[in-house]
């Protein structure tokens, strides 16, 4: 039911981890349905996604769309990385099964999730540096 | 690599020799049973034949045997068919919250029409309590359903109890047996039950045929017209080299019911014990009162469907009752209702034994399992050590 390159995600999944120091980290699903997704990301200067790593529970779809949107977004900067689409991701795999479509393919959201993270860190490291006037 | 084949309460290969008695019925022996020349007859004689067998197997009379096109059907034809023959004395049905879906949905969908529909609880083991049963009855009660051994969780439900309480107020009592039948001896007197449901592909036999047992003078409304087969409670031209398959199969299962059951059970208990040594697994459904082939664990931390996909990756055949395998957004019914919480229904692992598992098998099993397991714990934003929360 699964394509070859879905099995291969699954068998070797590709950036297996967590950041210890992330810039950015995002959780998307619940136990209810049996998925969740923790993404983490590192950025540099230029806004470019020099790092990201990810855990997972939930299926072989979940498991390998998490470790594909790694892989697409590594090197991308955060407006680039914030165009993924879940379908995409999908697609990226050769398709997922129609069941799966909905609860398992969320890995991009889990990416955005981390983006909007660093990004309201950032805001917050602004507003903190202009009160204490430094 | 080799393969291990553990899914037996999914579907179990055909007996040999099971093949051997359904081959001439594939072939030359073409008739129709119904049908008065000599083609005929001679499949009418091979039909009534494996009713002997199936009746001898469950200690019933040939005329109570009706077969079927398998465990559903049995199951709907039993429930609907007494719903609906019994509608002037009541509308009350008890059944149980661990039933297979082919007796909990035609429960349920008789709420539809009108019917009062008690889904008794279970216990943490997944078993139902013979107290609530007798409770639960009121004069309006036409019908108790519970199963007499669950598919998932292999735990044994005491039926012949519940069955004597039903005699005794005088309400119809239907089994499935389905998962039950060659594991365990089913004896339709002991278990004091009206009506029974088996399925030939459960126990080496082939798929498409089953048997519904009714007790004579059991009043069945039936849902299908065309023609007198099975006494018209099953109208249509008969699946002859089905039912021959199925009264091998069962006349199989009976026989070697005691030296099979003794030998995979020790395989069983060995394989739980191997697998609760990986550490944070814990076994579903009974200890003891369980089928002599189920093993059911929840290996937390980890989700169902990887594990059934990395255990295939080695060759094992295996299931889970995840939400990812039940074909819905929840996981397992079974293990909802025995207590257990989302992760660990999610993380439910189900490995059923059979005729043609082998010690060296079970070793092979649980040499690669901690591996397979630690791999996706590692991966796991769950898993304890890495917890944020």
């Amino acid at each position: 039911m699964y394509t070859e390159k879905v099995m291969e995600h699954f068998t070797n999944p590709r950036n297996v981890g967590e950041i210890a120091d992330a810039d950015g980290m995002g959780e998307v699903g619940n136990m209810k349905c049996g998925d969740i997704m923790r993404i983490y990301i590192k950025v540099n200067e230029q806004d470019v996604i020099e790092d990201i790593k990810f855990r997972t529970f939930g299926c072989g779809a979940a498991i390998a769309t998490s470790s594909v949107v790694t892989e697409m977004v590594k090197g991308k900067t955060l407006d680039e990385a914030l165009e993924v689409t879940n379908k995409q991701v999908a697609a990226e795999l050769g398709g997922l099964p129609e069941n799966k479509l909905h609860c398992s393919n969320l890995a991009a959201d889990a990416l955005h999730k981390a983006i909007e993270d660093y990004r309201n860190k950032r805001v917050a490291e602004k507003s903190n540096l202009k009160e204490t006037g430094k | 690599m080799a393969k291990i084949y553990l899914d037996h309460g999914a579907t179990t290969p055909l007996h040999p020799e099971v093949l051997e008695a359904m081959k001439p019925y594939l072939t030359d022996l073409f008739g129709n049973p119904s049908s008065l020349h000599s083609f005929g007859r001679e499949v009418r004689k091979g039909l009534e034949e494996a009713r002997e067998k199936a009746a001898a197997a469950i200690g019933a009379e040939e005329r109570e045997i009706v077969f079927t096109s398998g465990g559903t059907e049995s199951d709907n034809l039993a429930i609907r068919g007494v719903a609906r023959a019994a509608r002037q004395r009541g509308n009350h049905i008890i059944t149980s919250a661990v039933e297979h879906h082919a007796v909990l949905d035609a429960c349920l969908g008789l709420r539809e029409e009108g019917f009062d529909v008690t889904v008794l609880p279970v216990d943490g083991y997944g078993m139902v309590r013979v107290s609530d049963v007798e409770a639960a009855i009121t004069d309006q009660t036409i019908l108790i359903s519970i199963m007499l051994a669950n598919n998932e969780v292999g735990t044994l439900q005491p039926v012949a109890e519940i069955g004597k309480i039903a005699r005794g107020r005088g309400v119809v009592f239907h089994t499935d047996a389905v998962q039950a039948i060659g594991n365990l001896p089913v004896n339709v007197n002991d278990l004091h039950c009206d009506l029974l449901a088996l399925s030939a592909h459960k126990h080496y036999g082939p798929k498409g045929v089953g048997v519904l047992y009714v007790r004579k003078g059991t009043r069945l409304k039936v849902f299908n017209f065309g023609g007198s087969q099975e006494r018209k409670m099953r109208p249509g031209t008969e699946n002859v080299p089905g039912i021959i398959g199925m009264g091998r199969a069962i006349e199989l299962a009976v026989q070697e019911l005691d030296k099979k059951a003794d030998r995979i059970r020790k395989l069983r208990d060995k394989l739980i014990a191997g697998v609760l040594e990986i550490g944070d697994v814990r076994l579903n459904g009974h200890p003891t009162e369980r089928l002599p082939g189920n093993v059911n664990v929840s290996v937390r931390y980890v989700e169902g469907e990887s594990l059934i996909l990395s255990l295939d990756l080695k060759g094992i055949a295996a299931s889970s009752g995840s939400a990812c395998t039940s074909g819905s957004l929840d996981p397992s019914h079974v293990l909802l209702a025995m207590g257990l919480d989302h992760q660990t229904a999610h993380g439910s692992l189900r490995l059923t034994l059979g005729a043609g598992n082998t010690e060296e098998e079970i070793d092979y099993v649980l040499s690669v399992m901690p591996e397979i397991v630690s791999r996706l714990r590692s991966m796991s934003p769950v898993y304890a050590g890495q917890r944020r929360d």
